[in-house]
């Protein structure tokens, strides 16, 4: 599954997760931070969850901690795909 | 003692969104129940908050929220200002919030979750959003209430428990106001068959308080929330005040974990308590907002201990329930009740017990069946304050009682 995955992929659904978090879809560019978009550690649990299920990739709290931005999201993400 | 007064009301019941909607619909003998339950069918969650601040919240805690809204602008603490709003520092506020069970639903969603798809995939929301406290903390972060915040929990007493927690809180000087009241959202096929399994729900969906033909509770769900301040600081800020908090009593009855005492001992001492804590007689009482459940041993048992409580002056005052209008709230049951009588008592009205047209054999007090009627106030002074009180109690035998007076 993972080989067919691509970047844009992985941005879509981090960003419909974003959305469905509550944050406000006008706002979510890839330079926005998680701050700015009043998203915080238990969004980002939830996160961790989804890209589990949809990339079967595994993100650790301290991974999770260093991510700032939407991109940063999105990159770290792919580089484990 | 200073006096601890009420300053707002606010609630979500099965009778419409507000506290009003309770007061005003009981009265006119409507009834909140359908389908064999109680449902807020009226609220919606997106017109009081946020949809981040809704999915952070199981239903028990919107439904906390809609009400703590309502009893804050009530108080007309929902200005702006340097406090956001508070009219004390943050820190001399308070929340006490009662709960019988909490995020039930959340659990459920959670158990769901965990069967069919895996442990990976239990929501990280599941803890924050289950626990009994969820909706204390919802209040406090709300509306930066930095003082004192917690849960109480006695089953379905909690919501007067919550209310006489935050009474002497404010007696003792731990805040100067406090958010209390109780919330419950457990309409749940779990709950409903497990509280079946204890032959405590109505079979029949009715719920007819003190009648001969009751069989059992309706379940029901919604929150309500009273605002508390110390009586010279709310007088000081010309606060409006809705009434006086004048006592609290509670006991237990060490008896049956489910089964109240049948001689109504234990609820007795409760009524005695808070008689006693406000000062007053039991004769000066005009009105007796009653647990009233519609089981059969809790009536029974609740009229021997009014009669056990208040002698003769028992048969003299209306005794009502409000589960007749909405069914059982448990956990919020005693939060709503204190708002229906603090209401009714401001009317001088006394609300019906709905659903009851021949009383069982037994119980003989004034049940007020059917209609509302204007509240007569007895007493040795005809001018002194207007009284009631209203009892609540929990499964594991905790009895509360609270003593309320109009303004």
């Amino acid at each position: 599954m993972s080989t067919a995955v691509t970047a844009e992929q992985v941005e879509r659904v981090v960003v419909e997760s974003l959305h469905t978090f509550g944050a406000d879809p006008e706002q979510i560019t890839p330079e926005a931070t998680f701050e700015a978009l009043d998203i915080d550690s238990l969004d980002l649990a939830e996160l961790s969850q989804i890209v589990h299920e949809q990339f079967g990739v595994e993100l650790k709290g301290s991974d999770v901690a260093e991510v700032k931005t939407v991109a940063d999201a999105v990159e770290l993400i792919s580089s484990r795909l | 003692m200073e006096p601890v007064v009420i300053t707002g009301v606010g609630a979500v019941t099965p009778l419409g969104v507000g506290a009003r909607a309770l007061h005003e619909r009981w009265c006119a003998g409507e009834c909140g129940i359908s389908a064999g339950k109680g449902a807020c069918t009226e609220f919606d969650p997106t017109d009081f908050m946020s949809a981040k601040e809704a999915r952070r919240a199981d239903r028990f805690t919107q439904l906390a929220i809609a009400a703590a809204d309502e009893a804050l602008a009530d108080a007309g603490w929902d200005g702006d200002g340097a406090t956001g709003g508070l009219p004390y520092a943050p820190e001399r506020v308070g929340c006490v919030l009662g709960t019988g069970i909490g995020g039930i639903a959340t659990l459920l969603d959670a158990q769901d979750a965990l069967r069919e798809r895996g442990s990976q995939f239990v929501s990280p929301l599941s803890v924050p959003l289950m626990m009994g406290n969820a909706g204390a903390g919802a209040l406090s972060m709300r509306h930066n209430l930095r003082g004192p915040s917690f849960a109480v929990s006695s089953a379905c007493a909690s919501g007067a428990h919550a209310i006489g927690s935050a009474l002497r809180m404010l007696q003792h000087g731990e805040a100067d106001a406090v958010l209390a009241g109780g919330s419950e959202a457990g309409l749940t096929p779990l709950a409903r068959a497990a509280f079946s399994a204890l032959d405590a729900l109505s079979p029949t969906g009715v719920s007819r308080p003190f009648d001969a033909r009751r069989d059992g509770f309706v379940m029901g769900e919604g929150a309500a929330v009273l605002v508390l301040e110390r009586d010279e600081r709310a007088r000081a800020r010309g606060a409006r005040v809705l009434g006086v908090l004048r006592g609290y009593g509670a006991s237990s009855d060490a008896h049956h974990l489910t089964a109240p005492r049948e001689d109504g001992q234990g609820q007795a001492a409760a009524i005695g308590a808070a008689l006693a804590d406000a000062g007053v007689a039991g004769e000066q009482i005009a009105y007796l907002n009653a647990h009233g459940t519609s089981t059969p041993l809790n009536d029974r048992a609740e009229t021997h201990a009014i009669k056990l409580a208040l002698g003769e002056h028992a048969g003299r005052i209306p005794v009502s329930s409000t589960k007749s209008a909405i069914g059982h709230l448990l956990g919020a049951a005693g939060a709503v009740e204190a708002v229906a009588t603090l209401l009714a008592l401001r009317d001088r009205i006394a609300p019906p017990t709905l659903g009851l047209s021949e009383p069982d054999a037994g119980l003989d007090l004034d049940y007020v069946a059917g209609s509302a009627r204007p509240l007569a106030v007895r007493g040795d002074r005809p001018e002194g304050p207007v009284l009631a009180l209203s009892n609540s109690f929990g499964f594991g035998g905790h009895n509360a009682v609270l003593c309320l007076e109009a303004a």
